[in-house]
């Protein structure tokens, strides 16, 4: 187990690697010289090429990525152009409320879809069936940022229970986590539904309920637990989604978090912010989904020898 | 007397093929006709593409979703003759800038899948066809793709690149294009093996021809189920950009921009972000439900 998560890790360097090149590469393009944009319009053209020269900005690009890289990893992601703080701290002092939010608008996602995919599942063609099916339809078929404004004008405007904006205190972050919650929600809950409804049918559950197994431990001691593995998957993808829409839900209630600011830095092309802030959230993203396949492991311990059994089959092909 | 009969061979041949391609087509279709809600959808997306194609019979343009009318500001739906959704801030008609938007939204979703369709094709068949060391390669790039959730992937390109209607495309393409070209390497290595590919390959067929000819089309229901839901979900990623200010801006009616201007009025003027959004909404619900009708009639095993 410790062999997997160790192997899982160094499998993750060359993917955070990629990422940065990636974003770096891309970063190269866009528009606008720096040294203008630190020292203003009014310099002569010899302090520009100065500055220039000390950020370093005429060496080749891998050069400059390699810099990059092991200034990062002692913590230092560059300074601000616009702000001339250091990018780090800047992404620390936001970085908290784009996490709460994606972490508990993905609790919610968890505690709703979860048990009601079971429960459609196991009411398949039921009227609260067909109801959970057609909320799930709109829920992924809406914007949240258009679910979160409609959560304002009911919530916050007509009937004045919640807050409309700002992050005073907790009040402030149920509606933005339910907006941004809904399409993994709904996600999660057809995921659970037709893996649900694929395990009920195999030959152990009816073997389970043929020795006279009470119908809550099959569904939930039998069904569910082999039902789960793909869901769980799921759950890692569905961070990193609540993760980047929380980047557009800051917008609607004006919420001081990473996207927030990973939007103002690209207004106002400030690259090492962006570049930094785009390689936080890709980061925190995958390390997820790594916690997530690592938990994958933990519930089914068939899948190592699954996974190498494929891979050969594959090699054959 | 040879040559004719020869050409009739071939005729018949070609019909007989004809044929064949026809049928397989028909009993999808047929299994899709069954599908109430798949026909509802598809029913709902080509209506909404007829009205925003032919929107210059009822609307111009010019005059009604971008000129400024400012005697007109803020009339909610109905209070104006001619205006049955209302009025915006510059006082142009919110259903013209609605069905203009649509026009957006729509050539956005439907170029991009282009845009995925094309890259994620020719990256997954060949991944799956050459297998060994070119799969690795291909699939640990598009890992390191996938590891940039898709909405952060287009900011960042539209942030290097710029916002222009091209560059919202292509970001959002090459940003769909991972996710695609995985789907397309497991439904070609799903027939890779199979005996007909086995007999091309003997016939001395070209690599290319097989993976273009004989591969593709039949890897093509996963491929189609995907699209459907990725010009669904296009339309929603490109309302999001627009409705952070990186994607289409004023004075160009979009949905995601007319969102965002109406985010300031919610308070006083709420009628204005109502419509946009169930314009969205009913796009993405019929192309899902076309989508899902889709899956079900390719492959009824998938069915629950």
């Amino acid at each position: 187990m410790l062999r997997y998560i160790f192997r899982r890790l160094l499998m993750l360097i060359p993917v955070v690697l990629g990422v940065a090149l990636f974003i770096f590469a891309v970063m190269d393009f866009t528009p606008g010289d720096p040294a203008v944009m630190i020292l203003g319009e009014g310099a002569t053209e010899a302090e520009y090429a100065a500055l220039r020269a000390e950020l370093g900005l005429n060496d080749p690009l891998l050069l400059r990525y390699g810099r990059y890289i092991l200034n990062a990893l002692k913590g230092d992601f560059g300074v601000s152009y616009r702000t001339q703080i250091p990018v780090f701290q800047e992404i620390a002092a936001r970085l908290p409320y784009t996490a709460v939010l994606a972490i508990v608008s993905t609790l919610i996602a968890v505690t709703i879809g979860l048990p009601v995919g079971v429960f459609s599942a196991v009411k398949q063609y039921s009227l609260s069936d067909n109801f959970a099916l057609g909320c799930a339809l709109l829920m992924t078929s809406m914007p949240t940022f258009w679910l979160a404004m409609m959560l304002v004008l009911y919530f916050s405007l007509k009937l004045k229970w919640l807050p409309a904006m700002g992050v005073k205190d907790w009040t402030n972050f149920i509606l933005p986590a339910i907006a941004n919650a809904s399409a993994t929600t709904a996600s999660l809950l057809r995921m659970t539904r037709s893996t649900m409804l694929e395990v009920i049918r195999q030959d152990y559950i009816r073997t389970a309920r043929a020795k006279g197994a009470k119908e809550s431990t099959v569904i939930f001691g039998h069904a569910l637990r082999n039902a789960l593995l793909p869901v769980v998957t799921l759950i890692g993808v569905n961070f990193g989604a609540a993760l980047s829409g929380t980047i557009v839900i800051e917008q609607v209630f004006a919420i001081p978090g990473l996207g927030q600011l990973m939007v103002n830095a690209i207004r106002t092309k400030d690259t090492p912010m962006i570049i930094a802030s785009l390689l936080f959230t890709a980061i925190i993203a995958s390390l997820v989904n790594l916690l997530v396949d690592i938990l994958y492991a933990y519930i089914d311990p068939r899948l190592k020898a699954k996974f190498s059994v494929i891979k050969r089959k594959k090699v054959s092909a | 007397m040879t040559a004719p009969e020869s050409s009739q061979n071939v005729s018949v041949e070609s019909r007989l093929r004809k044929y064949r391609k026809k049928s397989q087509f028909r009993t999808i279709w047929n299994r899709l006709k069954k599908n109430r809600l798949a026909i509802f959808g598809l029913v709902l997306f080509t209506l909404m593409l007829g009205v925003v194609a032919t929107a210059d019979l009822y609307y111009s343009y010019e005059q009604d979703a971008v000129a400024q009318n400012l005697r007109l500001r803020f009339k909610s739906p109905g209070k104006v003759p001619g205006h049955p959704l209302g009025t915006d801030q510059y006082g142009r008609d919110v259903l013209a800038r609605v069905i203009y938007g649509g026009r957006i939204s729509m050539f956005v979703g439907l170029a991009t899948i282009c845009v995925s369709l094309s890259l994620g094709s020719l990256i997954g068949a060949t991944a799956a066809y050459y297998g060994g060391k070119v799969d690795n390669i291909l699939m640990r790039i598009m890992d390191v793709f996938l590891a940039i959730p898709n909405i952060l992937m287009a900011i960042t390109l539209v942030a290097a690149f710029g916002t222009s209607l091209f560059n919202l495309i292509l970001a959002m393409g090459l940003a769909g294009t991972p996710k695609m070209s995985r789907i397309v390497r497991s439904a070609v290595l799903s027939i890779i093996g199979t005996d007909y590919i086995e007999a091309a390959r003997a016939c001395g067929t070209s690599d290319m021809r097989i993976i273009f000819r004989h591969i593709l089309p039949n890897a093509m229901g996963p491929i189609l189920v995907q699209a459907t839901q990725t010009v669904a979900r296009s339309v929603i990623t490109v309302s999001s950009l627009s409705f952070i200010g990186l994607g289409i801006s004023e004075p160009t009616p979009e949905w995601g921009a007319m969102l965002s201007a109406a985010k300031s009025q919610l308070r006083y003027h709420p009628y204005l972000a109502v419509s946009p959004g169930i314009a969205i909404v009913m796009v993405v619900v019929s192309l899902t439900l076309l989508g899902d009708g889709l899956r079900d009639a390719m492959d009824p095993r998938l069915k629950n």
